[in-house]
């Protein structure tokens, strides 16, 4: 992922970050900064969204363990593979073949 | 205005906690350091002190307890000793690295094995490397003082670091002796108050503390925390001129004992030195030229300091109360050759492992380590050990 995404962004601080940039004793200051995390380069299979199978029944978004399925206007949107760890629990539970788990490869693995 | 009293050493830093009125103590007992939060319970009953205390089931809960207190952005105190501090040294190292400026009455206990409750320096030498600021006291008098200022240099926005405050088990911390004590006001007043501008309390500011590093930060934050350590010198030195300001005694980082033209020196810690400058006062009226270093300060171990202050001494004895098991020595020792080296080459030094277990050293013993001193002094480098015993029967 780009740099930018990388750096704790309240905080202005990054693994480029000289020693006395950091904060006193790694103190991290504001709160949802997890979310500048990339967890999605962790993945070794990547879940794909196929629309045409989708009921929009909902299964799969609260058994996501890291958040990574937008919900808008009770709709779930595309995987936010920011943050999807490739896990398969949405394609476990999902009833209508809607979810695949796929090798990661250009759109799911590490860049 | 000062006041005459007798106390012991851990009644004159229980004392001392009372002025000072920290938010929380968290304390496990252990000899002997036991009385010093028997104290303070005792201030609490009385409604003397608003401290919280808080009594764990045990040391590395204390500790825990201790640094939870201090990130909540209040003062956080504790005592302990020897396998007590040793069930705290997890913690040590987090204390440090959070940079929380906590701080500790140590009272200076042999660690087992073998178990044994009298003095030696190998409870507090093993946290050495732990990031704590320590400061050794002579008696109860320097105790008090030293617990006086320690909180100022803890959380100096310079420093914040915690720092322990030891003192040598029962010869210090048990036997009444003389002392001034300050007026609670006074008293209170050089401590202040700590105010930190975060903490994990703080519903305006969020913070998350003591978080994972990952190895591309790691190495910063351990350069940053060095250099807060090395940055204490002289936070200790500024503090401990506006002590002298305040309360007329002054302190530095080692005190020079009849080191004028002295010939022959020994580098001391804590209450041995009281009985090792009668011995110097005894041998400078009989012409020899016999002086003393007192080590105060160990962390930050001042050691360009004390190769200046070394530097015309022919022979030198360093002695550690405590067994390095390096085959070569104590750590006093190590660090002091460390100092030395290439600073100030030529003394012909040798460290003495002595006192352990609280084994006493005389008068009589350190007048006869001079005399060994002198001898070494015309000797070759060469033919002098790097260490010996002292004390134990053969």
């Amino acid at each position: 992922m780009s740099k930018e995404i990388k750096t704790n962004k309240m905080q202005g601080i990054c693994e480029q970050s000289g020693w006395r940039e950091l904060t006193e004793g790694g103190f991290v200051y504001g709160e949802g900064n997890s979310a500048f995390f990339n967890t999605g380069d962790w993945r070794t299979k990547a879940p794909a969204w196929r629309p045409e199978n989708c009921k929009q029944c909902l299964l799969c978004y609260p058994v996501c363990p890291d958040s990574s399925i937008p919900v808008e206007n009770s709709k779930r949107q595309d995987f936010d593979m920011f943050h999807c760890k490739g896990c398969g629990i949405c394609a476990k539970v999902c009833p209508f073949g809607a979810i695949a788990m796929e090798t990661a490869g250009k759109e799911g693995g590490r860049e | 205005m000062s006041k005459k009293n007798r106390m012991s050493g851990n009644e004159a830093v229980a004392n001392a906690i009372r002025q000072i009125d920290p938010d929380v103590i968290a304390a496990f007992p252990i000899t002997p350091s036991t009385e010093i939060p028997q104290y303070i319970s005792k201030f609490k009953a009385d409604g003397l002190i608003s401290t919280e205390f808080v009594t764990v089931e045990s040391e590395h809960s204390a500790m825990s307890a201790c640094i939870g207190a201090s990130a909540s952005g209040v003062r956080a105190m504790t005592a302990t000793s020897s396998a007590g501090m040793a069930l705290m040294y997890e913690l040590l190292y987090v204390a440090a690295s959070d940079r929380l400026p906590i701080v500790m009455a140590a009272v200076n206990r042999t660690l087992s094995g073998p178990i044994n409750i009298n003095t030696e320096h190998s409870d507090s030498m093993g946290a050495r490397d732990s990031g704590w600021i320590q400061i050794y006291s002579e008696n109860a008098q320097e105790a008090y003082d030293n617990m006086l200022m320690a909180h100022r240099i803890a959380e100096h926005p310079d420093v914040m670091l915690p720092v322990m405050i030891c003192q040598d088990g029962f010869i210090t911390s048990h036997a009444i002796e003389n002392i001034l004590l300050e007026d609670d006001e006074a008293a209170a007043a050089f401590a202040g108050g700590y105010d930190p501008p975060h903490h994990l309390l703080d519903p305006e500011s969020s913070v998350a503390v003591g978080p994972y590093s990952v190895s591309p930060y790691v190495m910063e934050m351990k350069v940053a925390q060095a250099n807060a350590m090395i940055r204490a010198r002289k936070v200790i030195l500024d503090v401990a001129a506006d002590f002298e300001k305040t309360f007329g005694r002054g302190y530095g980082l080692f005190e020079e004992y009849r080191m004028e033209g002295a010939e022959l020196a020994l580098l001391i810690m804590s209450s041995a030195a009281g009985t090792a400058k009668v011995a110097v006062d005894r041998l400078r009226e009989k012409g020899v030229k016999a002086g003393l270093v007192k080590l105060r300060v160990f962390r930050p171990f001042p050691a360009a300091e004390l190769a200046a202050a070394l530097k015309g001494v022919r022979a030198l004895a360093v002695m550690d109360r405590s067994e390095g098991f390096s085959a070569n020595g104590g750590p006093l020792g190590a660090e002091v050759r460390m100092a030395l080296y290439g600073k100030a080459d030529g003394i012909k030094t040798i460290n003495i492992v002595f006192g352990l277990g609280g084994r006493d050293a005389r008068v009589e013993d350190f007048e006869a380590l001079y005399g060994e001193l002198a001898g070494l002094a015309g000797k070759p480098a060469a033919d002098i050990p790097y260490f010996k015993h002292m004390g134990q029967r053969e």
